[in-house]
């Protein structure tokens, strides 16, 4: 049980996605104009993450690892060149599929998450995390643990991003700083902030 | 002799490196344009193997065009994007093992990174195969400049080192002259790619609506 708290831990603090491994980039500078529209994209990150991690790694350990297809009489097949492409499939599939449940059980949800799904199939930090799963050979149990962290804190610091960046408007930013320029460096310094958190030892 | 380029061709190439720059005006690709700028010598691997993808997939989705349903042409253009990144992975993989080792994940990443995707959806999907290569090739050389840039002076002033080699003199070191730890480190990245975007910005006076 403890080791799954602490790759929790580390996954949305010390390890951060965004802050430490620079995944998912492009939606966090796009959608951190508002607080709403962070909350909104960070809660259908962490929902993503954490159905598609886990059905990657059954992927890959049932499909496409070497000697993975053992149960259908082939020891000695290696897929794992394929993963690449069976992966970004397995999420673009997934986030149809978690789009059409949400539609039918929680039209209220589907209205507030719908626009960001379709986005998120192609967000680095969904596949990163299914790669890093690989690299790093996680069981079942972790790369649930895995997912659901890193989706938590790509959440947290989009929401905190947002929530500087509607401070910033009061701020007096040199013209062609403004926008993208100053985004980065106030990034830089979160991302500084976050390292305080490699100290702890777990 | 005719010219290979046309100068219409030549302005597709120099629009996607300056006027229109991938990473700093139109804020695409930049989660692998940090993670791999510590050393030179990654950064431009990255950066030929990210030029190869984007040039290629425009060149095949632009010849498929005219068959690829508009309904499910985001699957189609994954399909043929992610194609060949395993090329460009299982090359590196068999050439260059320690550099395909040091870019780990990243490699697979330009699958997702926004300027192939973007480039293919808003580019190769509407033009003839030899523009949109250009297209690619442009936008692909345009990122790769603001990367090779960026590692440039992360390694120097990171580790006091170009392409492995010891640039910064021993004297200077001699003299307490220290390397700047903040630039091997992630937020090293951030600081320096918005210092780039604030020069080329305030160079080409482009500034963004509030």
């Amino acid at each position: 049980m403890v080791e799954y708290v602490s790759l929790a831990v580390k996954s949305i603090f010390v390890e951060n996605i965004l802050l430490a491994y620079f995944l998912g980039m492009c939606s966090f500078l796009a959608c951190s104009k508002k607080v709403e529209t962070a909350v909104g994209l960070g809660i259908a990150v962490i929902f993503v993450l954490t159905i598609t991690t886990p059905v990657n790694w059954a992927v890959r350990a049932f499909l496409l690892k070497k000697g993975a297809l053992a149960w259908a009489g082939l020891p000695n097949v290696d897929l794992s060149f394929l993963s690449f492409l069976a992966y970004i499939a397995v999420i673009a599939a997934m986030v149809q599929i978690v789009e059409m449940v949400i539609d039918r059980f929680s039209p209220k949800l589907y209205s507030a998450l719908g626009i960001f799904l379709p986005l998120i199939a192609v967000n680095c930090a969904i596949l990163g995390a299914s790669l890093f799963m690989d690299q790093r050979d996680y069981n079942f149990p972790e790369s649930l643990v895995y997912g659901f962290g890193s989706g938590v804190g790509w959440a947290l610091a989009i929401i905190a991003m947002s929530a500087i960046r509607k401070k910033l408007g009061y701020s007096n930013i040199p013209d062609s700083l403004k926008g993208l320029g100053i985004t980065m460096m106030l990034t830089g310094l979160m991302a500084m902030g976050f390292m305080c958190f490699a100290g702890i030892s777990l | 002799m005719p010219a290979i380029l046309t100068k219409k061709d030549r302005k597709i190439i120099k629009d996607a490196l300056w006027d229109s720059n991938p990473i700093t005006f139109q804020v695409l690709g930049i989660c692998s344009a940090l993670a791999v700028t510590v050393q030179l010598k990654t950064a431009l691997v990255m950066c030929a193997a990210l030029t190869f993808v984007v040039a290629m997939s425009n060149t095949v989705i632009s010849l498929l065009r005219n068959y690829i349903p508009s309904k499910i042409r985001i699957i189609i253009e994954l399909t043929v994007i992610s194609s060949l990144v395993i090329c460009a992975d299982q090359f590196l993989k068999a050439y260059m093992y320690d550099v395909s080792k040091q870019l780990s994940v990243f490699v697979g990443l330009i699958i997702t990174n926004c300027i192939v995707m973007g480039r293919a959806e808003a580019y190769a999907m509407a033009n003839p195969p030899f523009k949109s290569f250009l297209d690619g090739l442009g936008n692909g050389l345009g990122y790769s400049a603001v990367l090779i840039l960026v590692a440039v002076f992360r390694e120097i002033l990171g580790s006091g080192t170009l392409l492995g080699l010891h640039v910064i003199p021993e004297f200077l070191y001699q003299h307490g002259y220290v390397n700047c730890g903040v630039m091997v480190l992630a937020p090293g990245a951030f600081f320096l790619l918005g210092a780039i975007i604030w020069v080329q910005r305030a160079l080409s006076g482009y500034t963004e609506a509030n």
